[in-house]
């Protein structure tokens, strides 16, 4: 039987900190690579990419690269209509989806495992396959506006958030979570008389912290990363996102310094959110399981 | 006479309305997002067509080249496409097939002189017309040409194949370079077939049989296609060439570095190569394997969409966009080659004893479209493919084989594509 001294007991935390800091630097290094391209002349970032000086802040450093990204592209623009469509579409999708898990798990109606089942079976289900399907149906639907009946939702806000609201893996991971939630909580909550929504509303959803702060960072990256379903259903420039504003840099001759900007500049609402939620999302991944 | 004056004024400036609202709006998307330059051009272009008539008044959205083709599949797939389309030379004849296109009702004087490869032809009437075309040609410098002894080639007396294997053999031996030849491997995409078919050609075969356009069948997989395939496996297994895993920034730069003594490139690089500090360099034209010395051939043009109710607005502003003043302002702007011999005395670079000159010879003397087949956009995949199979190491007559096979088993799936 191996005995644990305080020799190897250093030992392994000296190991474990060691592969640690491995990780974190393989994890590091590509934003550190793209932070410094992004102040370096092209012909420079090109040079360096066979040396270690592509991770440092050497030689010719300017802010060139970024005035330039400005001038190619509307940043801020693709900026604004991303971080508007994915902030929009995570707060209706946990409402949405947390509320549909909430009938799923404490509500007694007929069908339930079955339609829950269906919702699942939707995982499988590549988007690709039903992107044009669903491209021709967003194309003539209906919608109330300020100029009264119009048809078609193309070139919208509607349109790159509706169909995105409610998915199989938000309401999965709500019915997971719900499920492990003390049930003598919502029967007590009955006992005293409270209505479904104030169950909802009031015991269950202050307890699902971790949950909330898991589904809104795997929404927010699935949107913010949207290319294809923005690439077709939009064609003003007025709406486009960030992703499809990337294509705007693969010119003939790339100008990589102004690539690395952009995606520096559109890197910075993705760390944002993350690093406000990263507690609860590290929480929800330790009490439920799900690797992120 | 006070309130004649007021009704006359009224008057007036009721038809200046009228003359207004009677303008007809032709929606255009663009392919050049993110091309500052490209797009001031074109926005002169727009602003001065819409102020010289009151017929039409042109609008445009851009988008960025990468995603073009797939908004506009996607677009009309919605029913939502604009008047003017913006296309791809080859990609052209598939969306006339697909009905995307009609035929664009513009006369053949308005043409005239333009070159063959800025005219878009399918099935017998004109879809689509570009101000200008882009070429390749083998860069290298003069004083490498002079180091290795070696004749500098001409459009009329272009190198043999064997003249040019022969270059590229002094080139390796002289120990000078990393790799002697540059092809533009790191280039994926439409660059293969564009590139590298002309060898193909050159060697007597070709992506399909253009006699029929029904198979690839001896095209792309007879004796001389099999010639190709193993001279193109020898530039990368004797070391003349870099693979498929070239770094894209040797690409950029590897030959003004000096990495390379030759490389296959277009002539949207030639500037970035004289401004890169390559003083001496040279632009030769593509060399002879036996079946006559190719390039290839069309680049973005504009079309009427199938749905535009107005074809013949957009012919007014295509005629008014060929302008020899507006295909040099493009030329001068984005370095690409002006349609006409016209334009081209007006530009910087093409005009004769400019820099960029054999170009304009080159897109004259050695162009040839890639295939006008609505299958071209599959069978340019799978070229692309075969190719960069074969580089890697695979068998020539398979992988050749194979490919024939996909092709055709497209063409067979879209029943000939109305050939």
């Amino acid at each position: 039987m191996a005995v644990i001294t305080p020799d190897n007991r250093g030992l392994r935390l000296v190991v474990r900190y060691a592969v640690l800091t491995l990780i974190a630097i393989i994890f590091i290094f590509p934003l550190l690579f793209m932070g410094m391209s992004s102040l370096k002349p092209d012909q420079q970032l090109l040079a360096d990419t066979s040396s270690l000086r592509a991770f440092l802040p050497v030689g010719d450093l300017s802010l060139e690269n970024y005035r330039e990204a400005f001038e190619r592209a509307p940043v801020g623009l693709f900026v604004f209509n991303s971080v508007l469509v994915t902030g929009t579409t995570v707060l209706l999708s946990l409402a949405i989806c947390s509320l549909a898990a909430f009938s799923f798990t404490y509500l007694e109606w007929r069908g339930r495992g079955l339609i829950l089942s269906i919702i699942l079976a939707t995982l499988i289900i590549p988007f690709e396959t039903i992107a044009i399907p669903l491209l021709l149906l967003v194309s003539k639907l209906p919608w109330i506006g300020f100029e009264g009946l119009e048809w078609g939702w193309l070139n919208s806000y509607r349109v790159q958030i509706i169909p995105w609201i409610a998915d199989g893996l938000t309401i999965f991971l709500f019915v997971q979570y719900f499920k492990d939630l003390p049930r003598e909580l919502i029967e007590a909550a009955r006992v005293e008389g409270a209505s479904w929504f104030q169950i909802y509303y009031k015991v269950v959803m202050p307890l699902a912290g971790p949950v909330l702060a898991t589904a809104a960072i795997l929404k927010f990256l699935v949107m913010y990363n949207q290319y294809l379903w923005p690439l077709i259903v939009v064609q003003q420039e007025s709406y486009r996102p960030v992703m499809v504003g990337l294509q705007y840099f693969f010119q003939l001759n790339i100008a990589w310094g102004e690539v690395m900007a952009y995606l520096t500049l559109i890197t910075v609402p993705v760390l944002a959110f993350y690093l406000v939620l990263q507690r609860a999302f590290i929480a929800s991944i330790a009490s439920t399981g799900v690797k992120g | 006479m006070k309130r004649l004056t007021k009704a006359g004024l009224l008057a007036s400036s009721t038809l200046i309305a009228t003359g207004a609202m009677a303008q007809t709006e032709l929606s255009m998307w663009y392919h050049g997002a993110g091309n500052e330059v490209e797009s001031n051009i074109l926005g002169g272009i727009i602003e001065d067509f819409n102020a010289a008539q009151s017929d039409w008044t042109v609008s445009v959205e851009s988008f960025p080249q990468g995603s073009y083709n797939d908004s506009v599949v996607a677009g009309a797939l919605s029913g939502n496409l604009p008047c003017i389309l913006d296309v791809d030379g080859p990609v052209m004849p598939n969306w006339a097939w697909s009905g995307y296109m009609q035929p664009l009702p513009i006369s053949e004087e308005a043409i005239a002189g333009h070159l063959d490869s800025t005219v878009g032809r399918w099935d017998g009437e004109i879809y689509s017309v570009g101000l200008w075309d882009a070429a390749v040609a083998l860069y290298t410098r003069q004083a490498t040409l002079d180091a290795l002894g070696l004749r500098t080639p001409t459009l009329d007396n272009p190198w043999t194949g064997e003249e040019f294997m022969a270059a590229l053999e002094a080139a390796k031996a002289s120990g000078e370079f990393e790799y002697a030849f540059d092809p533009g491997m790191a280039w994926t995409g439409e660059w293969y077939p564009y590139a590298f078919s002309p060898f193909l050609q050159s060697f007597g075969g070709d992506i399909v049989d253009r006699s029929t356009y029904q198979t690839a069948e001896g095209a792309l997989n007879g004796e001389a296609a099999m010639e190709f395939g193993e001279w193109w496996q020898s530039l990368f297994t004797e070391g003349y060439a870099p693979g498929t895993s070239q770094d894209p920034a040797d690409r950029d730069n590897g030959f003004i570095e000096g990495k390379y003594a030759f490389s296959w490139n277009g002539n949207w690089a030639a500037v970035a190569t004289l401004e890169g500090g390559v003083d001496d360099v040279v632009f030769l034209p593509a060399p002879d394997f036996g079946n006559g010395p190719t390039i290839g051939a069309g680049s973005w043009q504009f079309g009427a969409s199938g749905t535009c109710e107005h074809p013949d607005g957009v012919a007014e502003f295509v005629e008014f966009a060929l302008q020899d003043k507006y295909l040099a302002a493009f030329s001068d702007g984005i370095g690409l080659i002006p349609a006409t011999e016209e334009a081209a005395a007006m530009t910087e670079n093409y005009a004769p004893g400019g820099a960029l000159e054999p170009f304009f010879g080159l897109s004259e003397g050695q162009a040839l479209v890639r295939p006008v087949s609505p299958g071209y956009v599959v069978a340019a995949k799978v070229f692309e493919k075969a190719m960069a199979d074969i580089a890697n190491g695979a068998d020539v007559a398979d992988t050749l084989d194979a490919a024939v096979d996909e092709i055709d088993a497209d063409i067979e799936a879209n029943s000939g594509y109305g050939h």
